[in-house]
C-alpha cells in the first residue's frame, strides 16, 4: 500500500502520480492521509486502483473518475465523483450539493445524507444514499438510477429525462414532469441489486419509484411551466 | 388608390411603425400557436456594428507599410498565462464552438479541416467532440457547457484547450434547444438521451455557482489535464467589465467575449433580439477590466458577434482583443444560406439570407440539418478549401489596414487609429466621433 499525506506532498503531485498508474500497476492500493478538505483529491483517475482518503474532502473529489475505487472516510464537498464514468466511490459521511452531477456511470455510496441537487443531470450514474437528500435532485436527469432510503427533498426530479428513481421515505414535493410510477418485478430486481452493491440492507419492497411522465419531451403548449 | 373622393382629398393609410406588418403578423402566429418564435443566427435588428468605426490610416505623423512587402504578422498565442501548452495560432481569427447535432457531422469536418488549413483553431459545442472533428483539426478546443453532453476525461485529455462556457452573446441567461427533429441516433447516443424528443440544455452549470466555486472548477480542470491545456472563459455580452474581471480571479487562460450579434443554432427569438449587447459597447469594457487588473496581453481576450470581414477584424484588435471568433460567417462561407438552394428555401417559406429555421433540420445547403440526403450535399473538403480561403481573405485585409496604419504585427492596432461615424458608436467604443475629439459619455465630471 502506497501512503501519502496530501500537506506534505501537495495536491499536483498526489494526482500525477495517481494519474500515472497504468491499467497493469501493481500499486493498487493507496491511502491518502491528512486531506483537510482539500479540493479535486483524486479527480481524473483512469486505472481500476483503489484510493483511500483518510477524512473530509472539499470540492470535486474523484471528479470523472474511471475505473478506480475511491473511499472517503469522512464527508465530501461539493461536487464528489462529478462526472463519474465508471468504477465506485463510496463516502462514509454526508455529501455536499451536487454529489454525482452528470455521472455517465459508476457506482456512488453516500452512508450519510446528501445535500441538495443530489444526481442532477445524471446520464448513468447509479447513486445509493442511505440517508436524506436535498432539493433538485435529480434535476434534468437524464438516465441511472438514484436510490434514496430516507427522505427527499423539494421538487425530486424536476424536468426528469429516463432515470428511475427509488426512494423510501418521503418526498416533500414532485418537481415539474416527474411521477410516482408502478414498481414492477424488474424494477424490484435492479433496485435490489443497486441496494446490495450500494452496501445498504433496506428492503427493495420497502421503496417506491419516481420517473418521467415524458409529458415535456416534445413542447406543447398546455404542458409548458 | 385615388388620393380623393368627389374632389376631397383623403388620408391616406399608413402602416403603424410600432404595429408594423411584421409585427402584427407575429401577434397572429403567436395566437395560432402558443409557442414563441424560435430560430437560429444573430440579432436581426441594426445595431451600433464595426461598421459605425473608420481607420484613420497614415498622414505625415504615421508612415506606412509597404502593401505585400514590408511584414505585417498576424500570429497569436492564447493561453499564455498558467497552461504548460499554449495554443499557436497563425492568424488570429478562430472558428468558434458550434454543436455537432446543430451541425452535421460533415460540416463539423469541414470547420476543422478548413481551420487547419489557415492554421487556426475550431472549437467542439454542446453535444461533445466528434471523431470526424478532432482527427481533422490540428488544434480544438472542447467546450464545457451546462449540459455536459458528451463530457468525458478522454475528450478533455484530447483537446488543446477548454472553453467553460458561461454564456452566449445571442442568449446571456439561455440554455439551449436541439429540437426533436435533429436528434438521430447518433446524436441521441452522444447526448444521452432518447432519439426524437426535444433537447433542452441548460442554462447553469449543475456543479458551481459563482466566481469562487468557478476557481475551484477550473483548479479540477487543470488537474486532470495536468496543466497542460489553457482554460478559456466564454461569456455573453451581459456585463463584461465585470464578468472579465471575475473571470480572469477565477484563473482563466483566455476570455471569449461574445456579443448580441452573435449567432445561435437555435434560441427563441425574444432572446436573440432583446439581451445582451451589441459586441462593440464590450470590447473596450472587457479590455478596461483586463488594465486593471495588469493582465492585458496575459490574458488573451478573444471577441465575437457579427466578425464578417478583415476590417472587422481589425476593428476588434486594434480596440484591443487579441483574437476574434467566427460562427455565423464560416457556416455562410460554407454555404449556408447561398442564392443557389432559392428554390428550396421559397419552399420553405423564406428565402435566401433569411432562412434561420436551423433547428428545423430541413437546411436546404446541409449544414445544419442530420438528415443523411441533405448532410450528403456538403463536401467537407469542398467546404473547408471554402472556408480556408474567406480565412485567407479576412486575414490579407485586416493586414491592408493594418499596413495602412503603419503596423508591422495586427496586436499593434490600437484605438488611436479609429473614429466613429456615429454618436452612439463613439460613445459604445469609446472612440472619438470623426472630425471631433469627443468622446461621449467619457467627459470628466
Ligand atoms: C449553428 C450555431 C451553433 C452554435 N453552437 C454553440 C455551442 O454549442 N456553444 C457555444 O458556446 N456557442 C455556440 N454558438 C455560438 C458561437 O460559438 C459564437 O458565439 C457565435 O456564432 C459568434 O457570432 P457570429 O455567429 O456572429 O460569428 C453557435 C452558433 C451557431 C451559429
Amino acid at each position: 500500500m502506497q501512503t501519502i499525506d496530501l500537506q506534505d506532498t501537495g495536491l499536483r503531485s498526489l494526482n500525477q502520480m495517481l494519474h500515472d498508474q497504468a491499467e497493469t500497476t501493481n500499486q493498487t492500493v493507496w491511502e491518502i492521509d491528512n486531506p483537510k478538505g482539500a479540493h479535486a483529491i483524486a479527480c481524473g483517475l483512469d486505472a481500476p486502483i483503489e484510493v483511500v482518503v483518510k477524512g473530509s474532502t472539499g470540492y470535486y473529489c474523484a471528479g470523472m473518475n474511471k475505473e478506480a475505487t475511491v473511499r472517503i472516510k469522512g464527508s465530501a464537498g461539493p461536487g464528489v465523483a462529478e462526472n463519474m464514468m465508471s468504477g465506485s466511490v463510496i463516502i462514509d459521511g454526508d455529501a455536499s450539493q451536487y454529489a454525482g452531477a452528470t455521472g455517465h456511470g459508476g457506482l456512488l455510496v453516500i452512508k450519510g445524507n446528501a445535500s441538495s441537487r443530489c444526481g442532477i443531470s445524471m446520464k448513468g450514474i447509479d447513486i445509493v444514499v442511505h440517508g436524506n437528500i436535498g432539493h433538485m435532485s435529480a434535476f434534468m436527469a437524464q438516465s441511472g438510477n438514484l436510490v434514496v432510503c430516507g427522505d427527499a427533498g423539494e421538487a425530486l426530479g424536476d424536468s426528469l429525462y429516463e432515470a428511475r428513481l427509488f426512494v423510501r421515505g418521503s418526498v416533500k414535493s414532485l418537481g415539474a414532469d416527474c411521477v410516482e410510477k408502478e414498481m414492477r418485478p424488474e424494477h424490484l430486481e435492479i433496485l435490489r441489486d443497486l441496494l446490495e452493491r450500494g452496501e445498504c440492507n433496506a428492503k427493495a419492497e420497502e421503496f417506491r419509484r419516481y420517473g418521467s411522465a415524458r409529458k415535456l419531451y416534445n413542447f406543447n403548449i398546455d404542458n409548458a411551466y | 388608390m385615388k388620393d380623393d373622393t368627389n374632389g376631397i382629398p383623403r388620408t391616406v393609410p399608413i402602416q403603424s411603425a410600432t404595429f408594423s406588418n411584421p409585427v402584427n403578423a407575429e401577434i397572429r402566429r403567436a395566437a395560432a400557436t402558443g409557442i414563441y418564435d424560435i430560430r437560429g443566427g444573430g440579432a436581426k435588428r441594426k445595431l451600433p456594428h464595426f461598421d459605425d468605426l473608420l481607420f484613420l490610416g497614415a498622414s505625415i505623423s504615421r508612415y506606412p507599410l509597404e502593401g505585400y512587402r514590408e511584414k505585417c504578422e498576424t500570429s497569436v498565442t492564447l493561453g499564455t498565462r498558467f497552461a504548460k501548452n499554449p495554443i499557436q495560432l497563425d492568424i488570429p481569427i478562430t472558428i468558434a464552438g458550434m454543436s455537432f447535432g446543430a451541425l452535421s457531422g460533415p460540416a463539423k469536418e469541414a470547420l476543422g479541416r478548413g481551420a487547419t488549413l489557415a492554421g487556426t483553431s475550431t472549437t467542439t459545442g454542446d453535444g461533445g467532440m466528434t471523431d470526424e472533428e478532432r482527427g481533422h483539426s490540428d488544434k480544438l478546443v472542447y467546450q464545457y457547457l451546462p449540459s455536459r453532453y458528451g463530457m468525458n476525461p478522454d475528450d478533455l485529455r484530447r483537446a488543446d484547450a477548454i472553453e467553460i462556457v458561461v454564456g452566449q452573446g445571442a442568449k446571456p441567461g439561455g440554455g439551449g434547444m436541439l429540437l426533436g427533429q435533429k436528434i438521430s441516433d447518433r446524436v441521441a447516443e452522444m447526448r444521452n438521451l432518447p432519439k426524437g424528443i426535444d433537447q433542452r440544455s441548460a442554462c447553469r452549470h449543475p456543479d458551481w455557482t459563482g466566481p469562487d466555486d468557478l476557481e475551484i472548477k477550473i483548479l479540477e480542470l487543470r488537474e486532470i489535464t495536468g496543466w497542460r491545456v489553457p482554460i478559456y472563459i466564454k461569456v455573453g455580452g451581459a456585463r463584461p467589465y465585470f464578468d472579465t474581471t471575475l473571470a480572469v480571479k477565477a484563473g482563466a487562460d483566455v476570455v471569449v467575449l461574445d456579443g448580441m450579434q452573435g449567432g445561435t443554432a437555435a434560441t427563441q427569438d425574444v432572446f436573440i433580439e432583446h439581451v445582451g449587447q451589441p459586441i462593440i459597447a464590450c470590447i473596450r469594457e472587457a479590455v478596461r477590466a483586463l488594465q486593471d487588473l495588469g493582465m492585458h496581453r496575459e490574458v488573451q481576450l478573444v471577441v465575437s458577434g457579427g466578425i464578417r470581414t478583415g476590417a472587422d477584424v481589425a476593428k476588434a484588435m486594434a480596440m484591443g482583443a487579441d483574437a476574434v471568433a467566427i460562427g455565423t460567417a464560416a457556416l455562410i462561407a460554407l454555404g449556408d444560406n447561398d442564392p443557389k438552394w432559392e428554390a428550396e428555401y421559397n419552399a420553405l417559406g423564406t428565402t435566401a439570407g433569411a432562412y434561420d429555421d436551423w433547428h428545423e433540420g430541413n437546411d436546404p445547403a446541409g449544414i445544419t440539418t442530420q438528415d443523411p440526403d441533405l448532410m450528403a450535399r456538403l463536401d467537407p473538403v469542398e467546404g473547408g478549401r471554402r472556408l480556408n480561403n474567406y480565412l485567407k481573405v479576412m486575414t490579407l485585409e485586416a493586414q491592408t489596414i493594418a499596413r495602412a496604419c503603419g503596423k508591422n504585427h495586427l496586436h499593434n492596432l490600437e484605438p488611436e487609429d479609429l473614429c466613429a461615424v456615429t454618436l452612439e458608436a463613439a460613445a459604445m467604443a469609446k472612440i472619438p466621433l470623426a472630425g471631433t475629439n469627443w468622446y461621449p459619455g467619457c467627459e470628466k465630471e
